[in-house]
């Protein structure tokens, strides 16, 4: 048997509360700052959480209008990020459109865009529902909507597995490559749901952070004082590319995509597996994927959402699987930053991980005053921490509601 | 309003909702031919006409609508 098809990524391309590109979003994170705000809009006054991380910047000059206004606003993110990594990859005129694909998913999809048909339909009655409709609140719609704008005629999936959805992106468009499906996959993540419903229905299952007088320190993972996940929106995608399709075009390699575990818990539809024992196994799963040991893993973007429960079983799982090893694993947590864009998270966050790994420099996790002492992590607070080894395997946790785990090791290129 | 009114309204739903730039507006291009306006825009076009000129675009009379002039003239008639 042959050696195992390497998957790289050429390209990267981002939309968060921080910035609306790679660049200004890395630099915002190296910076301690915060994308959280408070929510001063009249339809948020009575919810319980009113913090978020919202985009504010305006988008428009960077998407035809028409085509704009048929997209929910988490397809417009979607489709920003994207434009943005294939422009980066230079890939468009260098790849076979029936070898280009794309694996791109939402958490929760078209929300906000249900919301204002409901409200049109209930107003006005239902000949002045928008006949775009339905193709702005399929959870597929980004996918698609990404297919369209490159020409990608390889495939085009929506995996859809709540906060995991855009770390799963990423493993079905490695193994989209490895399959030999495709050359080129352009995978990530999106979500919009800061709205009237999501924040109740959230709030209500008691997960998120009611920090309303202290919007920038609402998200603050491993702290004793954290209260619950901060709301937030945006978009990560990434070209992944065969190596030798980008070798022979010599492409600009940010990365290897090393490997991916995926598990899923069976234990509950919201709360983790106190245990830990299916995080570990997507962890332990991804390493192997990699061809790697445990005891290559230097480096673990969690992903720490600021819950109670939900950082200590994943701090237990990370000692689950890696034993000893664990304090040589320097652990971040850019949800204290970002805030939790849900189904955008995993990609966004890989992004962060890549960025982390090229520039040798491990972000710190803000807003730690009291740390618990119940995270038995090396976490990265106080200053931002230099990586001295030449050889690099990180790993990128994302856990999603119903119990799906997934893990997205990374190497250095 | 007279023709030359409801022209001009029509020109401006047009550019919001299908991109189609004013100065390709005529009362003689024909919506899907000429102008690249797809079924599914064309619905969005008379819903946003209905809205602003007041009147009741039946789905029966929409296929009768070939041309810019055709809306335009129903519009009229009816309003």
């Amino acid at each position: 048997m042959s050696a195992r098809t390497r998957v790289v990524v050429t390209g990267l391309g981002l939309v968060t509360p921080l910035g609306t590109d790679v660049a200004s979003t890395w630099q915002a994170v190296l910076a301690g700052k915060s994308g959280v705000r408070a929510l001063h809009e009249d339809w948020a006054a009575d919810l319980s959480s009113k913090v978020a991380g919202a985009i504010d910047a305006d988008l428009s000059s960077v998407l035809d209008k028409v085509a704009a206004r048929r997209m929910d606003r988490s397809t417009q993110f979607a489709v920003v990020a994207a434009k943005q990594a294939v422009a980066d990859a230079n890939v468009l005129a260098n790849v076979d459109p029936i070898r280009l694909g794309v694996a791109f998913g939402t958490g929760i999809g078209g929300l906000s865009t249900v919301m204002q048909q409901m409200q049109i339909l209930n107003e006005r009655g239902p000949d002045r529902v928008n006949p775009l409709t339905v193709p702005m609140i399929m959870p597929n719609a980004a996918a698609a909507l990404i297919e369209l704008e490159i020409g990608a005629q390889a495939g085009a999936h929506a995996p859809v597995s709540a906060c995991a959805t855009s770390a799963e992106a990423i493993a079905w468009g490695t193994q989209m490559i490895r399959d030999n499906r495709a050359d080129v996959v352009v995978v990530g993540g999106t979500e919009a749901v800061i709205n009237r419903l999501a924040m109740a229905a959230f709030s209500a299952m008691r997960a998120m952070s009611t920090r309303n007088d202290d919007p920038a320190t609402a998200s603050r993972p491993y702290d004793l004082g954290r209260d619950g996940f901060v709301m937030s929106e945006g978009a990560g995608a990434l070209v992944l590319e065969r190596l030798t399709h980008a070798t022979a075009r010599g492409a600009n390699i940010y990365a290897e995509i090393a490997g991916f575990g995926m598990t899923s818990d069976a234990h509950h539809i919201a709360a983790p597996d106190p245990a830990g024992a299916g995080a570990a196994r997507a962890m332990l799963a991804a390493v192997a994927d990699a061809g790697a040991t445990t005891t290559d893993v230097l480096h673990l973007n969690a992903h720490a959402t600021s819950t109670p429960l939900g950082d200590i079983a994943e701090a237990a799982a990370v000692r689950k699987a890696f034993g000893s090893h664990t304090d040589q694993i320097a652990v971040t947590a850019p949800k204290s930053s970002i805030g939790h864009t849900l189904g955008g998270a995993g990609a966004i966050e890989s992004i962060l991980t890549i960025m982390s790994i090229i520039n040798k420099q491990i972000p710190r996790t803000i807003n730690i005053s009291d740390f618990d002492p119940k995270v038995n992590l090396d976490v990265v607070i106080n200053e931002h921490r230099a990586i001295s080894h030449s050889e690099i395997l990180a790993l990128n946790n994302s856990f999603g509601f119903g119990g799906h785990n997934v893990c997205v090791a990374i190497r250095n290129y | 309003m007279n023709t030359e009114e409801v022209m001009r309204e029509m020109a401006v739903i047009l550019d919001e909702v299908a991109g189609v730039a004013a100065d390709q507006v005529a009362m003689d291009k024909s919506f899907t031919d000429d102008l690249e306006v797809d079924s599914l825009s064309m619905v969005e076009v008379v819903m946003a006409a209905e809205d602003k000129f007041g009147v009741k675009i039946p789905d029966e009379e929409v296929k009768n609508l070939r041309t810019v002039g055709d809306a335009v003239n129903f519009i009229v008639k009816s309003a």
